[in-house]
């Protein structure tokens, strides 16, 4: 059996163009790092990396600019914390509902119509935000305004529901049913076993959803930007006004001229950013890996 | 022996669950209604084949859509030859090297990467480096790098539903590698990776915070020339009206108007791709 020199090559070359393709994910990332650097470098040798260290934030001034990062990640890490501690219960109760307790019809209905959360863009999620929510808001808790680290807070959580039930469900499901079936077997009763055998050996692919959960969470821009009132300040109250590290890059990217301390201060936060989601997406993996949880 | 109480717990703490569940089928279904039923007072032929006037105060939506079609069409003509050609390395040819392993930490990496830090990237390497100025290009080619990630995973699902079977019996006759993909693979698996690039698509249609960045123009009562043009889109058109226009308060209509249409496309996006892939699930049964 012999191939032609025609067959030959073209397969040489069809594999080759493969690898390339394949490879492209790792330069985009690559390049990522690369230019995110690049544009913030020169901040790092004027002002100094230390000016993001300054507690507070204010770019743009007559006097004295501040660029410290401070508030504005304490403005993102109060979001999420809240928006975690909301949708972590749901969307571990929901996710149990569906893999062990909904009907095998029930579930074909839930598992697409939750999905669907998923697919509305965050900017119509921040738009009904800003219209339905934040007057929620502002009369259950009679504010003068609705626009709170709260209200940003319930949008994210409906954005990482989907993410988390999903993630969760593959979780609890992918447990062995010999596992189930001795707590079964020993006369547990179903809640029991879905509670003390079920939930504990799906944790660990649980707290990897969560972990990508706040990934997603805290990456988050469009809703936050429109429902949170963004004033950079240091708080910890949910009912106060705040600004993300997210909604500052977009709302003050398009005034700033490129190339300024302030742009360059900008692509420090894209930078603290990407470092935050990327050690949170590899430390979720490696849960994933250990626990032998990959798909 | 299961006791009464047991019983009666066990019964309140499944009926909990249930209620859970539910309240957010409702708050999703509320979401909808709230969108649809605002949305849908404000269409009308004009509002969605005009221009707009007054700054988006009135008139219609048009160069929006249009806006964002082109941008969906430029992400689809980038990003399906990388992501499918690389799904295909990683399902047919990759083994579990070093090569393939720092491949999956970079799709999963870049699948963890927010929106707006795409943005950025787009904003450092398209627009400014390869001087494409704020642009249709730009922008398309900020999303795909976005959507690589899920059309790779759901290409390489796709190609792995077809059975070994097909692969062995092809390479059995002599055929070489690639004859066996083209032959024996690809026109099972095809379908099912389009669709499933849809539905990552569809999502990147509905973002604002990488075109925000990289192409979005608020009010450009005319259409783009060229790839090198700025477009409006319907994300920032949306987030504009609501947030930023002097008007905020009075445009409702317009502004629940734009919300449906683009709610329309990407859940209309998702949903053909869903029913495709359901009647080729049909077609091809092994």
């Amino acid at each position: 059996m012999s191939r032609s020199r025609k067959q030959h090559i073209t397969d040489k070359a069809m594999r080759l163009l493969l690898v390339g393709a394949a490879s492209a994910s790792v330069l985009i990332v690559c390049l990522i790092f690369l230019f995110l650097f690049k544009e913030a470098g020169p901040f790092a040798l004027k002002p100094g990396l230390g000016k993001l260290m300054d507690s507070q934030w204010i770019p743009v001034s007559f006097q004295e600019e501040h660029f410290g990062v401070g508030p504005l990640l304490s403005g993102s890490a109060l979001v999420t914390a809240l928006a975690m501690l909301v949708t972590v219960p749901i969307s571990v109760l929901v996710a149990i509902y569906i893999a062990e307790i909904a009907r095998p019809g029930e579930r074909e209905f839930l598992k697409p119509f939750i999905e669907i959360l998923a697919s509305i863009p965050s900017v119509v999620l921040g738009f009904f935000g800003l219209l339905v929510v934040a007057p929620i808001v502002k009369t259950f808790f009679g504010l003068s305004t609705g626009l709170t680290a709260l209200t940003g807070a319930l949008l994210l959580s409906l954005m990482a529901i989907p993410t988390i039930i999903s993630l969760s469900e593959d979780a609890l499901v992918s447990v062995p049913y010999a596992l189930k079936n001795a707590s079964l077997a020993l006369g547990a009763s179903h809640l029991q076993t879905i509670f003390r055998v079920t939930l504990p050996a799906a944790l660990p692919g649980i707290v990897a959803a969560v972990m990508l959960g706040i990934g997603r969470v805290i990456g988050e821009t469009m809703a936050v930007l429109m429902v949170t009132g963004n004033s950079a300040i240091l708080t910890a109250s949910p009912l106060a006004s705040v600004r993300t590290m997210t909604a500052t890059i977009a709302a003050e990217m398009g005034e700033v001229p490129f190339g300024s301390v302030h742009y360059q201060a900008l692509f420090w936060i894209g930078i603290i950013l990407l470092v935050i989601t990327f050690f949170l997406n590899i430390i979720a993996q490696r849960v994933l890996k250990k626990y032998g949880m990959m798909k | 022996m299961k006791t009464k109480t047991n019983n009666t717990a066990d019964t309140l703490i499944l009926l909990a669950l249930r209620l859970i569940t539910y309240a957010i089928v409702l708050v999703i279904g509320y979401i909808l209604f709230d969108i649809v039923k605002n949305g849908a007072s404000a269409l009308n032929w004009q509002f969605v084949s005009s221009f707009p006037r007054r700054s988006g105060a009135a008139g219609g939506i048009f160069p929006a859509i249009v806006g964002t079609l082109y941008l969906v069409v430029g992400t689809i003509a980038v990003s399906l030859p990388l992501g499918i050609g690389g799904a295909i390395y990683l399902a047919e040819y990759a083994d579990q090297g070093r090569f393939n392993t720092t491949i999956r930490l970079a799709i999963v990496t870049l699948a963890g990467v927010p929106s707006i830090v795409f943005g950025l990237f787009g904003l450092g390497i398209f627009v400014l480096f390869c001087g494409f100025g704020p642009s249709i290009l730009a922008g398309s080619l900020t999303l795909a790098c976005m959507v690589l990630p899920t059309i790779i995973v759901a290409s390489e699902e796709s190609l792995r539903a077809v059975p070994k079977g097909f692969r062995d019996a092809s390479l059995a006759l002599g055929a070489t590698k690639w004859e066996m993909i083209r032959t024996n693979i690809l026109p099972y698996s095809l379908s099912g990776m389009i669709t499933g690039s849809i539905l990552g698509i569809g999502r990147a249609a509905g973002e604002t915070a990488p075109i925000l960045l990289t192409v979005a123009a608020f009010f450009l009562p005319r259409l783009p020339k060229s790839i090198f043009d700025q477009v409006m889109a319907l994300p920032y058109h949306l987030y504009i009206l609501a947030t930023q226009h002097p008007e905020a308060d009075r445009i409702r209509p317009m502004q629940y108007g734009t919300a449906l249409i683009l709610l329309l496309l990407v859940l209309g996006l998702s949903l053909g791709a869903i029913l495709i892939r359901t009647h080729f699930r049909k077609k091809f049964r092994w």
